[in-house]
């Protein structure tokens, strides 16, 4: 079943998922992010997480989850607190992190290829390699084939596709990931969701998922952190133990889904109301 | 006129007009309007004759060099002003201003300070077009979604790198004013050099007038127009070009 921590500052390791406790990756102390002096983003947040996993920061909008994600990204700075990745504190962005945002921020005047090897461009690597690189990766998206196209001739999920193409490419140990599916449609985006625990498997990667959605963090998530509105605080934090081996779709007829899905909407319905 | 040539419903009217014309022509009421077909064989005329291609070849250098100092300057103050907020208070309200006013007015005062000759031209040339390259450069870098400046950071991108990527991603909005520019160059080129009057087209003008030679005074305003509307209409190309793959931004 699932192993809810009420008001925990700090959550527990490992909860009851049945995997090894792995030591955290990213460790985020006393966080709190005040915006032009009186709106309070975010206020004391501790959280850690473990490598390998899948965490979704969940929440109605404006409990600061896209501005914790963010600051762990080094695109903002923090009012207070620190973060610390891979035992290094964050001052600004960097390698062993990757973003997907939420609108694709795509060069429209680039090429998929292009668009996806653009942070091995930044980076400095050879174009040869970097083109191969980001081939194997745009592939792995399921875009073989568009290598050439340009953005505006793609579907709102392909061109995320690409968005997630160029975040693995960079082959960063976490991937940040800002409501990616919230601007395409609903077929599309179930279809991602399932690509996306295909991909969990393959990259073996630690990722942070930024959700508006119950289902989709209940559906994904080896861990989910609940956050109450104004100011942004950890209410919960909720480890689904939700079997994921099986069919995509038997997953969202399980009861441990279903109650899980319940269970969150309660605890979140006192806001939205 | 391949521009003419291309566009039919354009070229119908033009036709129209040029039929009334050389009706109004074909009465001699006015010295000023002589008919169509005159103007046309005095465009050989003066197309052919060695006054026109030194003319040209002044009009032209102090057309390119205003321009080009222009772009340079007004894509960097544009820059400046969409970048810095500072830069952005200083100066919006004077480009503004710049752009609002009658330049004209002010050839005299550039005359002074440049003298009599191609300086002068430039520096016209220059005035009318730098403002609103600067506006739109200004707009297009505040229209650049904050989204692909993040990722930009996000990745790695060098402030070299990430200036490079707002140049490209405001690059439509550039176009549109350099093709504004392109077209306030040709009329400050014009006006400036009517004004000094004793060099390149200006010189020719003052010679037509001066000579009555209404039909050549008229062939070259056509040339002019030509030139202008050609020049334009390649930016113009260009832009739509450019807007196809800037299609996707959002």
């Amino acid at each position: 079943m699932t192993a809810a921590v009420e008001n925990q500052p700090r959550p527990v390791p490992g909860g009851t998922s049945g995997t090894a406790a792995a030591p955290p990756i990213i460790e985020v102390r006393g966080i709190s992010k005040i915006y032009g002096g009186e709106v309070v983003a975010l206020q004391d947040v501790d959280l850690a997480f473990e490598e390998g996993r899948l965490i979704s920061l969940l929440g109605p909008s404006g409990c600061g989850k896209t501005t914790l994600l963010k600051i762990v990204a080094g695109l903002l700075a923090p009012t207070a607190g620190t973060v610390h990745v891979k035992g290094r504190a964050v001052t600004g962005p960097g390698p062993e992190r990757a973003f997907v945002f939420q609108d694709f921020a795509l060069l429209p005047w680039a090429t998929v290829l292009r668009n996806a090897a653009f942070g091995l461009e930044m980076q400095g690597v050879a174009s040869g390699r970097r083109e191969e690189i980001a081939r194997h990766y745009v592939a792995e998206v399921g875009l073989s084939g568009f290598e050439d196209k340009y953005p505006h001739e793609l579907s709102g999920g392909m061109r995320q596709r690409v968005g997630l193409a160029r975040a693995l490419a960079v082959n960063a140990d976490v991937l940040l990931m800002d409501e990616p599916f919230s601007a395409v449609d609903e077929q599309t985006r179930r279809k991602f969701q399932e690509d996306l625990l295909r991909l969990r498997e393959s990259e073996r990667k630690t990722f942070l998922f930024v959700t508006h959605s119950i289902e989709e963090a209940v559906y994904l998530s080896d861990r989910i952190v609940l956050l109450s509105p104004r100011p942004g605080r950890v209410s919960r934090i909720i480890d689904p133990d939700v079997p994921r081996d099986g069919d995509p779709d038997e997953i969202r007829r399980h009861p441990v889904y279903l109650d899980t899905v319940e269970e969150i909407w309660h605890g979140i319905r006192k806001y939205v109301e | 006129m391949t521009l003419f040539g291309r566009r039919v419903p354009m070229m119908a009217s033009l036709l129209l007009w040029v039929v009334v014309w050389e009706i109004i022509g074909r009465f001699d009421l006015l010295l000023l309007f002589p008919p169509f077909t005159h103007v046309l064989a005095a465009m050989v005329e003066v197309v052919t004759s060695p006054s026109f291609a030194s003319a040209m070849a002044t009009t032209l250098y102090a057309y390119v060099v205003g321009l080009v100092l222009a772009l340079v300057v007004g894509v960097s103050l544009g820059f400046l002003m969409g970048l810095l907020r500072t830069a952005d208070g200083l100066l919006n309200m004077w480009v503004n201003i710049f752009l609002a006013a009658p330049l004209s007015a002010l050839v005299p005062v550039i005359m002074i300070l440049f003298g009599l000759g191609t300086p002068t031209v430039i520096a016209t040339v220059f005035m009318f077009a730098v403002w609103i390259i600067a506006l739109d450069t200004r707009a297009g870098v505040l229209h650049v979604s904050p989204s692909l400046i993040e990722m930009s950071r996000a990745f790695g991108a060098s402030r070299t790198q990430r200036l490079k990527i707002i140049f490209l991603a405001a690059l439509p909005e550039i176009l549109a004013g350099v093709r504004l520019g392109v077209i306030r160059g040709v009329k400050g080129v014009v006006i400036g050099q009517l004004l000094v009057a004793i060099i390149g087209i200006g010189a020719l003008f003052a010679l037509y007038r001066q000579n009555f030679l209404m039909a050549h005074f008229w062939a070259l305003i056509l040339i002019l127009f030509a030139f202008a509307l050609t020049l334009a209409d390649l930016i113009g190309r260009l832009e739509k070009r450019l807007e196809y793959y800037a299609g996707a931004r959002n």
